[in-house]
Formats: C-alpha cells, structure tokens, sequence
C-alpha cells in the first residue's frame, strides 16, 4: 500500500531534484534520504577507505553514514537536509573535497 | 597489583608492570577509556614542555612510545607527524625561540622554521605568520585505541564496571588491596591510576590528593583529504604573559588524523565537572583555528566533545610510592598530557613497585608534596 494513503497524508504539489544529473521526482516535506529511497536509490556514497557504498544507518542525523553531497556542498547528512526544488544532489565519493 | 583506572595511565602501567614479571589486575568502574582518555586528542608532545621535569618525564616517553610503536604502532594509529608551532608576531617568535633554546638544552630535537618556510611544511597555513619552530618527537595516537591495546597487550586481568569502594589496609597500615561493589580484589601493592578521579581514590586509602578538573573542548570537522600534516598550534600563549584571569582560556590546535577528520582544539576552564556546552568555547576554539588555518572557514564540524583534564596545582603529576601508605602508588594528574606521558609514567611505576631506582628523579612528583607545603 502506499504509505501516503496509510497515514491519510495530503501531500503537496511535486518538485523535481536532480541525483547525479537525472531528474527525481520530490514531495514537498521530504528529506534527501527519503527522496532517493523513494526513487530505488539506496547507496549514494562511497567510503574514503576502499570506495564500499553507503546509503541511510541511523536515519536520525547520529551516525553520518548518509553523507552526500547537495549544491556543491559534500557532507551533507541525506537524512536531515530537506530536498528543495531543483536541488542538486551528488553521489559522494571519499571525503568530498578534492584531494 | 591492582591498578585502579583503565585509561591510558592505566593501561601502560599495568603494560610495565606485567613486563617487569607482575601481576596485575586493572580494575574501573567504567569501560576502558572512558574517562579523560576517551576525550583527548592522544597528543604525545614534547614541544609544550617547559624544560624541567615535566619535559624528562616526556623525553622518556616519547623513547618509549617509539619503542613501543614498534610492536603496536599501526594498531593505535601512531603517527611521529611532528609538531609545528607557530607565531603570529615578532615578538611571539623571540619567546617561542628561547622556550625552545631551552628544550633543545633539555635533550628536545628543535627546528627553526622562518616564515618563508612555514608553508613549505604546512600547504594551507596563513600567511603573515613570523615563523616558527619543528617538533620532530612530538607524534599523536589514538588514544582509545592505545588504552585498549596496551591494555591487552600487558596480560593484566581486566575487570571493568567494577567499582573501587575502600583500599584495604593491614594493622601495619600497608596496603592489602581494594574493596569492590563485587568483592575484595587483594594485593601488596595498589596503583592509583584513577585521572581526574584520582583525588577520589587517594581519599578511599585516606590520604589527600588535591586532583581537580579542567574542561576542554574539542571540535571534530567533517572528514577531509590530509591538509594538515603536523600538529600545529599558536605559540602567541607562551609570549601571553599578560593574559587575563577569566576562566576561559583558548588557544589553537589544529591537526589532522589518520581516519580524515581534523581535531580542533584547545580549552581550558576550571568549572568542575560540568559537561554542559558552551557556545562561546566553541566558537572561540573555531575562530583561533581559522586564523591558522583559513581553509577551515568553509568546513564543516561535525560534532564537539569535552573532557576533564585532572590537574594538581603545579601542573605535575603525582607519580611514585605515597610515603604515608606503604603499597599505595600514584599515577595520576598528567593534566592535558596524560596520553603522551603515559608510558614514562608506567615505566617509572614498574620500577618503584620492583624495588629497582627509577630512572627518573620521583622527587618533584612526589605524591605528598602538597601536604608538605600546606603545612611547611
């Protein structure tokens, strides 16, 4: 079933964000975490120590295993930062910063 | 022996201890760590020792950390990166060269560093800055990782979450051992490796030890590529004589860790044990770092922890057997340099405890110093 008729949610007007240059589509509210599961996407960072995927641990903002990067700003932690309208988000590799 | 504190003092006086053929038990109250070991840097500095007998304890210390890197030295992230100070000003790099004409008297490697080299060690520095000096012996753990290993690494039965409630004392006023929330735990000789707490520990075999806290802060940036090599921070403090009395002190530490974050710190504030936190620290220790170090004005902080440095009034440590209570030793009270001084410290103890001559002078250290001038 989907969740937002479970909850009996009324959600707004869609938005689009892009993920490493795709169209996603958003719903107003929802995390950068929440859009990407939305979308199938799990993973959308690498590790710094052998280039493992990661995606959402805590969900909560504790663990910062979501990082990813949002408008040119890399560690980001997808669980917190809420999908704007056109947001640019980025798959994260390593620290983020150039080396 | 029973040693009464699993942090690193702890650890490297149980690993001492146990090499010189000892028993030991390391019992706490808490988990390994946990106390200021878990909320340090892992700093092994020579550079901010004034020369005396703080910066002997950590001359052997550093040989010893060496050694001991040797075996366990990847394990704790060891790094012998150097230390970097550096001042802003004329008259900041004058003082800075004469505490380090000092040190270099005292047997402490130093390199002058003149401004035009500054960047040549250290890529992402300020400019403007007069210059410097190189610390080759100064090197960093991790020092959670540190305690643990040398914990294991001595053999020592370990019994944490284990509570010290009394040292045990015979008819003849020696020691015999502790008491615990889970039994007695008895012993001929009894190590107070306690921190911060160790006032607490004195005070169950009866004798005072005026240990008390110093708060510190430190920030954890968001992981980066190695932009800061060594560890770096301000010498303006040591030219700072006319600093005012408030509390609060800050000045910038700045340095980078094998895992990518970078550590900022340091603070210092006598508030007891408050673990609130504190904007204006914060902010103050974000500031002084970023005049160093501009790039970390686009840089995200993670998180921020804080710990209690255990300082005594001389800022020495007490160190050695406690003349009022025969098998009671001390180690404890190394202030913000607990890590780095920890395996002088431990040597130190495993000889007085095996009845050999320190290879230091105990003297300055001695545990009862502060009775004596109380009532001199």
């Amino acid at each position: 079933m989907n969740p937002l008729e479970l909850v009996r949610a009324r959600a707004g007007t869609p938005f689009t964000v892009r993920f490493d240059g795709r169209e996603i589509e958003a719903l107003p509210g929802r995390t950068v975490a929440a859009v990407l599961w939305s979308a199938g996407v799990t993973a959308w960072r690498t590790t710094r120590d052998g280039g493992r995927p990661r995606g959402v641990f805590c969900g909560i903002g504790v663990c910062f295993d979501c990082l990813v990067t949002v408008d040119g700003r890399p560690n980001q932690r997808a669980c917190l930062v809420p999908a704007e309208p056109g947001a640019d988000i980025r798959t994260q590799e390593g620290t983020g910063h150039d080396e | 022996m029973v040693v009464v504190g699993a942090g690193m003092v702890g650890a490297a006086c149980a690993l001492y201890a146990a090499r010189a053929g000892l028993d030991v038990i390391l019992v706490d109250r808490g988990p390994v760590a946990g106390g200021t070991t878990g909320a340090g840097e892992g700093n092994l500095l020579v550079s901010d020792k004034e020369p005396g007998p703080e910066l002997h304890l950590a001359l052997l210390s550093a040989r010893l950390w060496g050694e001991l890197a040797q075996e366990l030295g990847t394990a704790v992230e060891y790094e012998p990166k150097g230390g970097l100070v550096v001042a802003s000003t004329p008259d900041g790099l004058t003082a800075l060269a004469r505490l380090a004409a000092g040190q270099r008297a005292a047997g402490v490697r130093t390199v002058p560093v003149d401004a035009s080299e500054l960047r040549s060690l250290e890529p992402h520095l300020a400019p403007g800055l007069a210059g410097g000096v190189l610390y080759p012996q100064d090197a960093q753990v991790m020092p959670t990782l540190a305690a643990a290993h040398l914990a294991r690494a001595s053999g020592a039965r370990l019994e944490t979450g284990r509570t010290v409630t009394r040292v045990l004392r015979g008819a003849d006023g020696a020691v015999r051992g502790v008491r615990t929330d889970r039994g007695d735990l008895l012993a001929p000789a009894v190590v107070n490796a306690a921190g911060t707490w160790g006032g607490e520990v004195a005070a169950l075999a009866g004798v005072p030890l005026p240990v008390l806290p110093r708060r510190g802060f430190v920030l954890v940036t968001e992981p980066l590529p190695r932009r800061v090599r060594h560890k770096v921070y301000a010498a303006d403090y040591v030219a700072d004589v006319a600093s005012d009395s408030a509390a609060l002190q800050t000045s910038p530490v700045v340095e980078g860790t094998a895992a990518g974050p970078v550590l900022i710190g340091a603070s210092r504030e006598r508030v007891g044990f408050d673990r609130s936190f504190s904007l204006p620290v914060v902010r103050a220790l974000a500031a002084g770092a970023t005049r160093l170090f501009p790039f970390l004005d686009d840089v995200r902080v993670m998180r921020t922890y804080l710990g209690f440095r255990p300082y005594l009034p001389d800022h020495l440590p007490a160190l050695g057997p406690d003349p009022r209570v025969p098998g009671l030793f001390h180690a404890c009270g190394h202030e913000g340099a607990g890590i780095g001084l920890a395996t002088g410290s431990g040597q130190l103890i495993a000889q007085a405890l095996t009845g050999g001559t320190p290879e230091l002078d105990l003297t300055p250290f001695r545990p009862d110093r502060f009775a004596e001038e109380a009532t001199a």
